[in-house]
């Protein structure tokens, strides 16, 4: 057990390393760029005084390393820091962002991970006959379809030519579960994709492990074909897919902007999305810290699954 | 329950007419109902308005970071908030004259450099009147040296520290010099009133506006609801909701599943599919956006005037309105106000003359000139019109090479660099363009247009008290741009706004931010 617990506090250790690495790159791309927070704020007004003064009134006259040097002292505090655009703590943009998108992500996970081992499964138990062909095109066409076109497709037919679903989140705020029917839309198209990746995976897996000598033997003892498939069969066929899930969990957790963006869902890509219009920086560097963040663990707990599921197998860092 | 206290009465000359004690009386009657003075105007084939309802407006917004404070406003989003829940003195009308708002009266002295103004007699929505002392307050906060609120250039011809107040709604600013259009400093942009001593303006905001606060959630929603005791007659809306997408798919959206009632900004191709289909109204605002080429004049090739002008002449309007505007705009005669107060709509319409242009280039020695046009994505159709006024300076024999700048600084990049960029504005008097671009000292002069006869002409024009009189100084000044300026201004863009069909008196002939735009008190929901 002790060689778990020096694994995990390695890839603890290791996380903290990337997560920081992640920041300060952040940090220095965005000082790279031309202009900054007081030139964007200014606008089409580009009125030098102007631009100077708003530069004095967030202190973005001092130097980067100073800056940067003090946003790193308030985040070993728990403290992000506070906008530039409205001075308010940038605790709470990730606190308000994180609701939806967190709320997002679970149903899509919920909904994905029934459907997309489901249908990797049949499909390699009907491998090659016509309920395979049938999953194996239409889960390729469907994940060839971009997000963007996806959605609005679904908005056209299924909200504004049908009426069976409001288009957007409009006006629903956090509160998004208190309109249930509003997620509908958003969770298919997020689901849509992985979805597809997930039951390929699955099917490829399960045609090596059912066609393994394992299995073969299991047979020969007589077992059943069920329990072939689920207990045999299909833990072999895990490992890369629970790789995959943990990148989509991360993907998913990270902001889906386009989704968001699309039905006005104010998460984490939406904040994202106006703190890097804004050139808001301290928010754009507490997003990375909680991605940072959120990619390291999601990647430790798939790591350990791992180890439990296929521990011959080794450990892939 | 509707009540047309005042018949036939037009807001303009309502205004314009009504003194002191018919507007007390009115103020102590309004209360029961809503004066509808100003909607017979709009209200063309709208009906009777009908009071109640709520109305669901979605903007684009400035996300997580947006404020109620009024003074930080700069999106359109805060300008539509700030519009319900504030007000100005003044506000432009839709030729972008100022029109009296919270001023009832103003009145310069004989040398135009001391302004009486009166205030009318309205209330906060804590029941606290509006007062000299509470205008003064509002002006020294936007002035604030160390603060960076936008109006703070447009009151700088106020001396703040001079002004004072001359009774509980008199007003005396002192001018550092004089100033003839001094009622558009007061209807600028963010110059809003605030009462004295407020400070939380995301969770208590208290202003004089036609609705009064109910929730706010940046980047998300804010509601607002009816203020029954509002000078100009209580709104006929009892709620009014703005809710924020960015995308404008999603407003559409948002519009065509009737999850909103009005949908602000839409592109000029979503208006096609839906104008006359009857699921939705389009507006159009007119004039909201001028559209134009920037010349530096100082540099070469555009320091001299013959290059500007076979510019002038290569480009053909039309083409660059229907290519890069999708037709929802109309063509420019290189003077920037079409349709507003001064604007010198008697000089001829500038048409393409590649003939012309040709022997102008050759006369000033600038054939086979190549030139660089900056631009970048910074607003919709700079990218498009780029590239189609490639292809027409090419049919001159002059070589475009469009050169693509970063958006976040763009304005900033324009300023001082390049010779040729694509430039476009907002709607604001002539006078205000002229100050703010055209002047030696103008802080933001992208054509680098210096000249000291043009400043002493804008000089004379805000020492010349008689309109007439100044109208012909203005006259001048735009013959002058028109024959040589470094402004070659191709369009006006519409903005285009979406309303579902039961909402009723939205104005269209009022350009973005004017005092008509996004005004949801004189809207009702049939």
């Amino acid at each position: 057990m002790s060689g778990l617990r020096s694994f995990v506090a390695r890839r603890l250790l290791l996380g903290a390393v990337q997560t920081g690495t992640v920041v300060v790159l952040v940090f220095a791309l965005t000082e790279a760029l031309p202009g900054d927070a007081a030139v964007a704020l200014a606008g089409d007004q580009p009125d030098p005084a102007r631009i100077e003064a708003i530069r004095e009134t967030m202190r973005l006259d001092r130097p980067a390393y100073e800056r940067l040097a003090d946003w790193a002292a308030g985040l070993v505090r728990g403290d992000f820091g506070t906008s530039l655009v409205s001075g308010r703590p940038v605790g709470h943009y990730i606190a308000d962002g994180f609701g939806p998108t967190l709320v997002l992500a679970a149903l899509t996970v919920a909904l994905l991970i029934p459907a997309g081992f489901g249908l990797g499964v049949l499909a390699a138990r009907r491998e090659g006959r016509r309920t395979d062909r049938w999953i194996s095109s239409v889960t390729l066409a469907v994940y060839a379809v971009p997000e963007f076109a996806l959605g609005t497709l679904l908005v056209t037919v299924l909200a504004l030519r049908l009426g069976w679903l409001p288009p957007t989140a409009v006006g629903y705020g956090t509160d998004l579960l208190a309109h249930p029917s509003a997620l509908v839309l958003p969770v298919l198209v997020l689901a849509s994709r992985p979805v597809c990746s997930l039951s390929r995976l699955v099917r490829a897996g399960m045609i090596d492990a059912l066609g393994s000598p394992y299995v073969a033997q299991a047979r020969r003892y007589g077992v059943s074909a069920a329990r072939v498939t689920w207990t045999h069969a299909l833990p072999g066929a895990l490992a890369p897919a629970a790789q995959h899930l943990a990148r989509t969990i991360d993907w998913l957790l990270c902001g889906v902007i386009v989704v968001e963006a699309l039905y006005a869902i104010p998460g984490l890509g939406t904040v994202l999305l106006d703190a890097v219009a804004e050139r808001d920086m301290p928010v754009v560097q507490g997003l990375a810290v909680v991605f940072g963040t959120v990619t390291v663990v999601l990647n430790l707990g798939t790591d350990l699954v791992l180890r439990r599921l296929a521990p011959r197998a080794g450990v892939a860092a | 329950m509707y009540d047309e206290r005042l018949p036939g009465l037009r807001r303009r000359g309502f205004l314009a007419a009504t003194g002191a004690a018919s507007l007390g009386a009115l103020a102590l009657a309004g209360c029961a109902g809503s004066d509808d003075a100003g909607t017979d105007k709009k209200s063309k084939g709208d009906g009777a308005p009908r009071r109640g309802g709520r109305l669901r407006a979605a903007f684009a917004g400035g996300g997580a970071g947006e404020t109620l404070d009024p003074h930080k406003a700069s999106l359109f989003a805060d300008a539509a908030r700030a519009k319900a829940l504030y007000d100005k003195l003044a506000d432009y009308g839709a030729d972008l004259s100022a029109q009296p708002r919270l001023a009832e009266k103003w009145e310069p002295n004989a040398s135009l450099d001391r302004w009486q103004v009166t205030l009318r007699e309205a209330t906060f929505h804590d029941g606290r009147p509006v007062t000299a002392a509470d205008v003064l307050h509002s002006y020294r906060r936007i002035a604030d040296p160390r603060q960076a609120f936008r109006a703070k250039a447009s009151l700088e011809p106020i001396d703040l520290d001079a002004s004072r107040a001359t009774g509980k709604r008199g007003i005396e600013f002192v001018l550092k010099r004089p100033t003839a259009e001094f009622p558009n400093v007061l209807a600028a942009f963010g110059a809003y009133i605030i009462p004295e001593g407020a400070s939380d303006f995301d969770r208590k905001p208290i202003g004089s506006g036609p609705f009064r606060f109910a929730s706010f959630t940046p980047g998300r929603s804010a509601s607002f609801r009816r203020f029954d005791d509002y000078w100009e007659g209580a709104p006929h809306l009892d709620e009014l909701e703005f809710v924020v997408a960015n995308e404008e798919s999603a407003r559409v959206n948002a519009l065509l599943g009737g999850q909103v009632e009005y949908a602000h900004e839409l592109d000029p191709t979503t208006a096609r599919a839906h104008e006359g289909k009857g699921r939705i109204e389009i507006v159009r605002l007119r004039n909201s956006a001028m559209q134009a080429f920037c010349m530096k004049t100082d540099r070469p090739p555009f320091d001299d005037p013959s290059v500007r002008q076979a510019f002038f002449l290569i480009a053909d309007r039309r083409e660059l309105v229907d290519g890069a505007l999708s037709g929802a705009g109309v063509i420019g005669n290189d003077l920037f106000g079409k349709g507003y107060e001064y604007y010198a709509d008697g000089l001829p319409q500038r048409e393409q003359d590649l003939d012309r242009a040709r022997a102008l280039l050759k006369r000033a020695g600038a054939e086979k000139l190549t030139v660089t046009l900056d631009t970048s994505s910074v607003a919709a159709g700079f990218t498009e019109a780029a590239g189609i006024f490639r292809d027409q300076a090419a049919k001159a024999g002059v070589t475009v090479n469009v050169r693509m700048g970063s958006k976040d600084s763009y304005w900033a990049d324009i300023l001082d660099n390049g010779t040729l960029c694509c430039y476009r504005s907002g709607a604001m008097p002539i006078e205000s363009h002229i100050s703010q671009r055209l002047l030696t000292d103008s802080t933001t002069n992208a054509t680098k247009w210096k000249h000291k006869d043009f400043d002493a002409l804008y000089q004379q024009a805000q020492s010349t008290r008689d309109a007439t009189d100044r109208a012909a100084v203005y006259g001048r000044m735009q013959r002058r741009l028109y024959t040589e300026g470094g402004f070659l201004i191709w369009g006006f863009a519409d903005w285009i706004i979406g309303t579902s069909k039961s909402v009723k008196g939205v104005v269209a002939e009022a350009p973005a931010n004017t005092l008509d735009w996004a005004r949801f008190d004189k809207v009702w929901l049939a």
